[in-house]
């Protein structure tokens, strides 16, 4: 028998902190959200008054914040199925019995997992710079006159997603080969017994085995995607004309710029509500399908 | 024959894959030895033809990156140090040691993880405003000492402790923080290295966190100071690589000398439902 005070002594300080610093936070900012904290109330706190609902309903009437949520959509809605489909093909390829060196392409294609965003996106804004850049430099070989890629609205946002691409595939990639390697052998030896092709391999063994992974692997990307910060931070400070202007930023801005910390509460609430709501149409749309 | 053509496509595909991978980083490197300018021309240079260290010695001394460096590494380890110990620590008792409401205040610590930080960094602000720790290390490092996953991943491990192993040693009249010490902290040594790996290489990358609160350019993280010189540099690619080369390396190194630990660590991580 071990003393319950014994057992506390260990658990308090983890709790004390996720307490004091999280838990305890997340309540407080329900609550800012409903007020009008700004610069005057951080100088005093006589300032500050309850507004209810005003900020959510400013918010949302703020044409900004729509750009930022439509851009925040298009990075994820592009961004998402393309880092998946690199993953999961670079996984299959990985896993392929015919692949050689295999820990030495699975460390290289990690690799940009571990690099810090800023670094990488500093690395991007040279390798996508429209005069000294190798990717117009190449693309002019090609026949293609250089794209202006950070300076043009339309090309901004793409570029952006071919980063988040590059830099976060490896990681999905993992935990696709290790979920490949769960499935059981004696699955594809019966497939080939029966003469089943690769392809039908494929179709009716391993993607089917790999459903709750894709799953879980699907719900995590898109909560991650939807917090784009640091790439527009660096690469295009949420230009050009607010092309790559996120949620996130919006909020940063809001916040930690103009000192709006009730509004920013608000943008934290309302992109929090939204991937909340996302990953549960995820899940149903999931749940629905077996 | 068919199977051989099969074999080069596949390898040929990893091949082009890891060329896309590494060049950006290769480049990255070989642009940071080149001479101011130099990597301003065309065709863009591959190799520095004349290889300088010329923009690590202007990053170091007079953009104070050696501090950046310092703060980083400080911030990292001490994050790394205090929260492996706060969440071992919890971890060990959420799986072994029986008190009231244990599970359920567990239950309660996962579902708070659906919770994005994001949405805690004003009222976090205006606490640590509050308790003058806004431009300190205290502001990243106090509220980093323990995390959720952290607690999750140790508890998974140490429910395979088997209890006897804790109660002959109980039998033997030793005190629970000795038990703890000399019993189970050795058998948790794989979890513990994977999860040091893991928060540390966190901790160094992150971002929006730091920039919020250490607004002094004396405390600025690596990532931080990058990204202000970038702001200012937009021009110099050739010392913004070095730069870079300065903030990536060292977690570079760190992973691949403990990749097996930190994939672990995700794995772990990625099965959690």
């Amino acid at each position: 028998m071990t003393l319950p005070a014994a057992a506390w002594g260990f658990v308090a300080p983890a709790l004390l902190v996720i307490g004091l610093f999280f838990l305890l936070p997340v309540v407080a900012a329900l609550g800012l959200s409903l007020t009008d904290f700004d610069i005057y109330a951080l100088a005093n706190l006589a300032n500050l008054r309850f507004v209810g609902l005003a900020n959510y309903v400013r918010m949302l009437q703020t044409p900004l914040f729509w750009q930022a949520l439509g851009n925040t959509l298009y990075f994820v809605v592009a961004g998402v199925p393309l880092s998946i489909g690199v993953s999961l093909g670079s996984a299959l390829l990985l896993h392929s019995r015919l692949a050689c060196c295999r820990s030495f392409f699975r460390t290289a294609l990690f690799a940009p997992v571990v690099t810090s965003l800023v670094a990488v996106a500093v690395v991007w804004r040279y390798l996508f710079h429209t005069r000294y850049g190798m990717v117009n430099f190449v693309l002019g070989h090609l026949g293609v006159s250089p794209v202006n890629w950070l300076g043009d609205p339309h090309w901004a946002m793409p570029t952006i997603i071919l980063l988040a691409v590059w830099k976060n595939f490896g990681y999905n990639m993992v935990i696709f080969i290790a979920s490949l390697q769960a499935i059981p052998q004696g699955l594809y030896e019966a497939a080939r017994i029966d003469g089943a092709s690769w392809s039908r391999q494929t179709r009716h063994i391993t993607l089917p085995m790999l459903e709750p992974t894709l799953l879980l692997v699907s719900v995590l990307t898109t909560a991650g995607y939807f917090q784009l910060f640091a790439e527009p931070y660096v690469m295009t400070q949420g230009g050009p004309l607010h092309s790559t202007l996120s949620v996130l930023y919006f909020m940063y801005e809001e916040g930690f710029k103009w000192w709006n910390l009730g509004a920013a509460s608000a943008v934290a609430f309302l992109l929090f509500g939204l991937i909340w709501v996302i990953t549960w149409l995820l899940l149903r749309l999931a749940g629905d399908r077996s | 024959m068919l199977s051989r053509v099969a074999a080069a496509i596949v390898n040929g595909v990893l091949l082009g894959l890891t060329l896309v991978s590494l060049f950006p980083l290769v480049w990255m490197a070989s642009v940071s030895f080149m001479p101011p300018g130099a990597a301003s021309t065309l065709p863009p240079p591959l190799l520095p033809r004349t290889p300088t260290l010329v923009n690590y010695r202007e990053i170091f001394l007079r953009a104070g990156m050696v501090r950046s460096f310092l703060n980083s590494l400080l911030l990292a380890t001490g994050v790394t140090v205090c929260s492996l110990a706060f969440n071992t620590m919890a971890g060990y008792a959420f799986a072994k040691l029986r008190f009231a409401g244990r599970e359920r205040l567990f239950k309660t610590l996962i579902g708070a993880l659906v919770i994005p930080g994001q949405v805690v960094m004003m009222p976090l602000f205006l606490l640590l405003k509050q308790m003058g720790l806004v431009n300190t290390y205290g502001g990243v490092i106090l509220p980093a000492m323990a995390g959720i996953f952290g607690i999750y991943l140790v508890r998974q491990y140490a429910l395979t402790i088997p209890d006897e192993m804790l109660e002959a040693a109980r039998m033997d009249g030793a005190g629970e923080l000795r038990i703890f010490a000399t019993v189970v902290a050795p058998l948790l040594r794989p979890v513990l290295a994977s999860l040091a790996i893991f928060t540390f290489l966190g901790c160094w990358n992150d971002f929006m966190w730091p920039l919020i609160v250490l607004t002094d350019a004396r405390l600025q993280t690596l990532p931080v100071a990058l990204a202000s010189l970038a702001r200012e540099h937009v021009q110099d690619s050739e010392m913004m690589m070095a730069g870079s080369v300065v903030t990536v390396l060292p977690v570079l190194v760190l992973f691949l000398a403990l990749q097996k630990q930190y994939i672990h660590c995700l794995l772990l991580g990625s099965v959690k439902e």
